[in-house]
């Protein structure tokens, strides 16, 4: 009884041997610090990855060209995948079976075909087969990047209706609500606050596959981050654009999160609605 | 003259193989307040849901105000805004503040203006004593504050009748007073009342009726000094016992 919480044989208790544990820990860590610091060659490394004057070479197209056209090609595929998604969800939650089945195939179809292979059908494919047919290449982007968000965010957003309780709407038919009124002004609104994490992973997500336009083809002024960054690898022999470019994506992704914190600390699930604290 | 304002006939209801409902009947006149009791799974509940259609019946009538609810070709939107529901999880739309709780459904279903809305939703929070939480979030509230809510939101929408799900089931048990006053005051204003509860010290005191339910039927009703004070059934004494004095139940 009292032997199994008295110190061990040893004499060390279990939270005196955690403290050593974790000094052990920290020991190793800084000796591989240590050891990497000096073994390694930092102008070498300092040349390949930062050489200050290729660096300075790439602004300020890398901002107002690449930067820009990352950012455009997203924001036009996550929109058009996140209305497609909608629609998608509602059809795989709907009563009507061929909506059902329609959406299901849909999702399990794009869900499962890499982001590359939509590019290149819708790029190649669709002027090929309706002759005639030749899509601008921002709305190409636009229906690749939304055709494989949307399979994903589909069913992101059935689980955020699923997820809101069925009180909800009843309490919203009890009112005389229609089902669609009912879906569109209190589950929907409830089902988004709740997959806001998920929906800025494929946000993010959606930011780095747009450097699958590559295989479109661009024009100088078309270019996105990543091929930018290869472009400019070439010319200068240098891997600094990766770098810089790699940056870049970050100077996109990290501010999302940030935005999404917040939004969800003021509208999310124990959120205040924005309110400020209680009166 | 009397005014039937629910009028419910050879009411069934079966989820799957189970009959939760085996043929209720019941004349519910204005002004009246009918406090439903019984053991749970009695089907108290579903009754009460069917009244607004929340669930389907299997079968009978129910007609409200003179409105057929279970003809197919009625419109079941228009005929629940004058049919109050107030749940036991109280069921607040989370996203919305109290005041927009109240006006969401007067706007877009009543077509009423923003300025009317929000004068008659302040009229209810009044009502319900909470008129200085308009602006508050429902997670900001206390259960019983949020059950005043969901009680005032159903009133904005100016309902004939009422319907209560065990209101204050969820609460702790020193909010349920303030609830039971809302309810009581409500009452003494003459609104028709189908109250599903566990408060048998509220029907005895505020409802005019009391209908005892168990195994799908109504098996007693009368008023509550009958139903609660001298019951004839069996059924309806043992339920009574357990309820009013539960550490004696098992002797």
């Amino acid at each position: 009884m009292a032997e199994a919480t008295r110190p061990a044989k040893g004499g060390m208790s279990k939270r005196q041997r955690a403290k050593v544990g974790r000094g052990v820990q920290y020991v190793i860590l800084l000796a591989l610090v240590v050891v990497g610091a000096v073994l390694a060659d930092w102008n070498k490394i300092g040349d390949a990855f930062f050489n200050v004057e290729v660096a300075r070479a790439l602004f300020p197209t890398v901002i107002t060209t690449a930067l820009v056209n990352t950012a455009v090609y997203t924001a036009l595929g996550f929109a058009f995948g996140l209305g497609l998604a909608l629609l998608l969800a509602l059809m795989r939650l709907s009563s009507v079976g061929p909506y059902r089945w329609i959406s299901g195939a849909y999702i399990e179809f794009f869900r499962g075909l890499p982001a590359l292979l939509v590019f290149l059908s819708v790029g190649f494919g669709i002027p090929t087969a309706f002759e005639g047919l030749n899509l601008d290449r921002n709305l190409t982007i636009m229906l690749s990047l939304g055709i494989v968000g949307s399979a994903y965010m589909a069913e992101t957003i059935r689980a955020g209706i699923k997820a809101v309780p069925g009180g909800q709407l009843e309490a919203a038919r009890s009112l005389g609500m229609s089902h669609a009124r009912a879906t569109t002004t209190v589950v929907i609104p409830q089902a988004f606050r709740i997959i806001l994490p998920p929906l800025t992973n494929e946000l993010i997500l959606l930011t780095k596959d747009s450097s699958l336009a590559f295989v479109l083809g661009a024009t100088l002024s078309q270019q996105e981050l990543t091929q930018f960054g290869r472009s400019a690898l070439t010319s200068y022999e240098s891997m600094t654009p990766i770098l810089v470019v790699g940056l870049c994506y970050l100077v996109i992704t990290i501010p999302l999160s940030v935005l999404q914190q917040r939004l969800e600390r003021r509208f999310g699930p124990g959120g205040n609605g924005g309110q400020g604290s209680g009166a | 003259m009397s005014d039937v304002k629910i009028e419910i006939t050879g009411l069934r209801k079966s989820f799957g193989q189970v009959e939760v409902l085996s043929g209720v009947d019941q004349r519910i006149e204005a002004g009246e307040v009918v406090c439903v009791i019984g053991p749970s799974g009695s089907g108290k509940s579903t009754l009460l849901r069917c009244v607004n259609l929340l669930e389907q019946p299997t079968g009978g009538r129910i007609v409200v105000d003179g409105i057929e609810l279970t003809d197919p070709d009625t419109d079941i939107d228009a005929a629940r805004t004058r049919i109050g529901m107030v749940f036991q999880q109280f069921n607040l739309f989370t996203h919305l503040s109290v005041l927009d709780n109240l006006t969401v459904a007067q706007r877009k279903v009543l077509g009423r203006s923003r300025d009317e809305a929000e004068s008659v939703a302040r009229q209810n929070l009044e009502r319900v004593g909470l008129a200085d939480r308009a602006t508050a979030m429902p997670s900001q509230l206390s259960g019983g504050q949020q059950q005043r809510v969901g009680i005032a939101r159903a009133l904005a929408m100016n309902p004939d009748v009422m319907l209560f799900d065990e209101p204050t089931s969820a609460l702790d048990p020193e909010l349920v007073g303030d609830v039971l006053g809302v309810m009581r005051r409500l009452a003494d204003e003459g609104m028709t009342m189908l109250v599903v509860t566990h408060e048998m010290q509220f029907a005895r005191e505020v409802a005019d009726r009391v209908l005892f339910m168990d195994g799908g039927v109504i098996v007693e009703q009368g008023n509550p000094a009958e139903v609660i004070g001298a019951p004839k059934q069996e059924r309806t004494r043992s339920f009574l016992a357990r309820v009013l004095d539960p550490t004696h139940a098992g002797e």
